[in-house]
């Protein structure tokens, strides 16, 4: 809808120009400042080459995490957002692509080869659990994908342990590409580029095609059949490609946090990624840049910083909370208040909020 | 008209819901490039034949031939990639999607990008995407649909959203073209305007159509073969003239005389 409002004057003359994903002036200047911000956050860390110490060396780990879940949200936001099913699995997926990725590494396969492979064995499984689809929708999909949240921690914690160390972290080792050793600087921006080769090819999938034949099986799936689009096989590919997402990021996770253990895909996870994609707003391609920066922001960056000063106000103003509980239980209580939030005052998520600024902006000085 | 090979051919078809007989034996032939209309009063099973031939309801007995060809138990979305295309009675569109995004989305079958060359984007699969947008301008362009191009759906009039739901069905490039009242609920100049279309479509594009319509006036006007169903059976079939001083077609529209 949106897309179509541009500021007066600014026409396209050719289709090709209006496929564009960033069509006009203001636009790429955003993107392009956008990225520019990020890629030079590690040069202005005291860990950076300059030795300048205006960005903290931790927010650099956040950033990272940042990419990363912006690769499983974006798989999560293709199935969910775009075809319109549901999946609770998407943790297990990212733990299929993280001991995947794991094992490859310890097993001496090249770095270049471990994480694809990983993300396409992962795609594989999130076939098996997308074929309860063709029979059931909405709640009884979830209750469906479900199945994937408690078979695979458990096939990782008990019948895989000999290759997986069982419930025990599982050592990753260093990577290296082509000689390059990726860690710091250099897994900093590895991991910026994969997550923006990601973006790129879900955006691309989403002005084309495969995207169209998705969100037709969302708006109206008998009018999709009647297009000519076989439902079935393209519910099975939005589960493949939403799996191979989640199986990348995996990945990359395990690669990143150079330790992987079960406890960090279950369910809680999963329903934290379908938080970030809710927040972010589901069906619109940028909701994982609004939905997990935010999220992972408030985590790692915000409610720290709050917590000392609650831990001494809190058990004054309200006597029965004791100072020692409210670490744990700060972050989920915020989360909740926050999905409640959105789901009450904005359900379609920030990139809508987004979308209406930019229209806004576009348009001023009328309202309409 | 007879001389013209048989396009599209129902043959026996019985259609049960529980204890309710909705098609009872029904058989016709579409010639090519006719237009035929498929007339009855209300519930008369001309609905149920439609979405059997479509492909949504699944007949207990009977065949259905498209070019020759048993299409009885094929899935819709394969009938679709045969060159069968529908609109439906209470319009089944996209009404989230502007006007070009639905008839871009009715170009599926013709594409043939692959997943990967999707992803990357530049080269094969851009230049598809610029191929069949002119195509789909071609069909903006034929139904006089400029002006709502980037519309969304939703919030368009009735009579132009039966209008964009025809261009999609056209964006199929069908050979059989099936339409479910595609006049109902318009004024009389939309009417007009949808009549014109459905004989331009008829002329240029050498679709064979199949429509039901209540408005008797225009269904003569339009169509050159005319079956009547009523109660689930038909009742009676041929000429525009033939069915106008057919006396069991008056009795079904009219009631019987004591």
């Amino acid at each position: 809808m949106s897309a179509n409002i541009r500021p007066s004057g600014v026409f396209d003359t050719s289709y090709a120009q209006e496929m564009r994903i960033n069509r006009t002036r203001f636009d790429q200047v955003l993107s392009a400042g956008f990225l520019g911000v990020i890629l030079a956050l590690p040069l202005l860390a005291r860990t950076g080459p300059f030795g300048i110490d205006i960005v903290q060396p931790g927010f650099l780990g956040t950033v990272e995490r940042i990419a990363i879940f912006m690769i499983a949200v974006q798989g999560l936001n293709l199935l969910v957002g775009y075809t319109g099913q549901i999946t609770l699995g998407q943790a297990a997926f990212m733990a299929v692509g993280a001991y995947s990725t794991a094992i490859l590494l310890r097993g001496g396969v090249p770095f270049v080869l471990a994480p694809p492979i990983a993300a396409l064995f992962s795609g594989f499984v999130g076939l098996i659990f997308g074929l309860p689809s063709l029979r059931v929708k909405g709640f009884y999909l979830a209750m469906a994908t479900l199945a994937a949240q408690f078979i695979i921690p458990w096939l990782l914690r008990n019948p895989l342990a000999p290759w997986t160390n069982g419930a025990n972290p599982l050592p990753v080792p260093r990577a290296d590409l082509l000689g390059l050793e990726i860690s710091g600087l250099t897994l900093y921006y590895f991991l910026i580029i994969m997550c923006l080769l990601a973006m790129l090819a879900a955006r691309n999938i989403i002005r084309t095609r495969t995207g169209r034949a998705f969100v037709s099986i969302r708006d109206n799936d008998v009018a999709a059949e009647l297009l000519g689009i076989n439902v079935f096989a393209y519910k099975l590919r939005a589960f493949f490609i939403c799996a191979v997402y989640a199986g990348l990021a995996g990945g990359l996770l395990a690669i990143e946090a150079r330790s992987i253990s079960p406890d960090r895909f279950d369910l809680r996870n999963s329903i934290e990624l379908l938080a970030m994609l809710i927040v972010g707003g589901a069906g619109f391609s940028q909701a994982p840049i609004f939905g997990v920066s935010l999220l992972a922001l408030l985590r790692e960056t915000l409610i720290p910083s709050l917590t000392p000063s609650l831990q001494e106000w809190l058990p004054r103003l309200l006597p029965f909370i004791d100072a020692v509980n409210i670490n744990a239980a700060i972050a989920p209580i915020i989360f909740g208040v926050l999905m409640i939030a959105f789901l009450i005052i904005e359900p379609r998520g920030l990139a809508y909020r987004w979308e209406i600024f930019k229209i806004s902006w576009k348009i001023r000085p009328f309202s309409y | 008209m007879s001389k013209a090979p048989i396009k599209l051919s129902v043959q026996n078809i019985t259609l049960r819901f529980g204890g309710i007989t909705a098609l009872d034996d029904v058989s016709f032939d579409v010639y090519e490039g006719e237009i035929l209309a498929l007339i009855g009063p209300n519930g008369a099973g001309k609905t149920s034949c439609i979405n059997s031939i479509g492909g949504f309801y699944r007949p207990q007995s009977g065949r259905i031939f498209l070019d020759g060809r048993d299409i009885t138990r094929l899935p819709p979305y394969q009938r679709a990639k045969l060159g069968l295309s529908r609109t439906f009675q209470n319009i089944a569109l996209y009404t989230n999607a502007t006007t070009l995004d639905n008839l871009m989305a009715a170009r599926h079958i013709h594409m043939r990008s692959s997943l990967i060359g999707e992803m990357i984007f530049w080269g094969m699969a851009q230049r598809e995407e610029i191929k069949h947008r002119r195509v789909v301008e071609e069909i903006i362009d034929f139904l006089e649909m400029e002006s709502i191009r980037k519309s969304i759906v939703g919030k368009l009039g009735y009579g132009l959203r039966k209008r964009v739901e025809l261009g999609r069905a056209l964006a199929l490039e069908p050979t059989v073209l099936l339409l479910d009242e595609p006049m109902a609920g318009m004024n009389v100049e939309e009417k007009e305007d949808m009549a014109r279309f459905i004989l331009d479509i008829h002329e240029r594009r050498g679709v064979t159509i199949v429509l039901i319509e209540h408005d008797m006036g225009l269904v003569m006007d339009i169509a050159q073969r005319i079956v009547v169903l009523d109660f689930g059976r038909k009742i009676a079939e041929g000429t525009p003239q033939e069915i106008r001083t057919n006396q069991a077609v008056i009795n079904a529209y009219l009631g019987q005389a004591e």
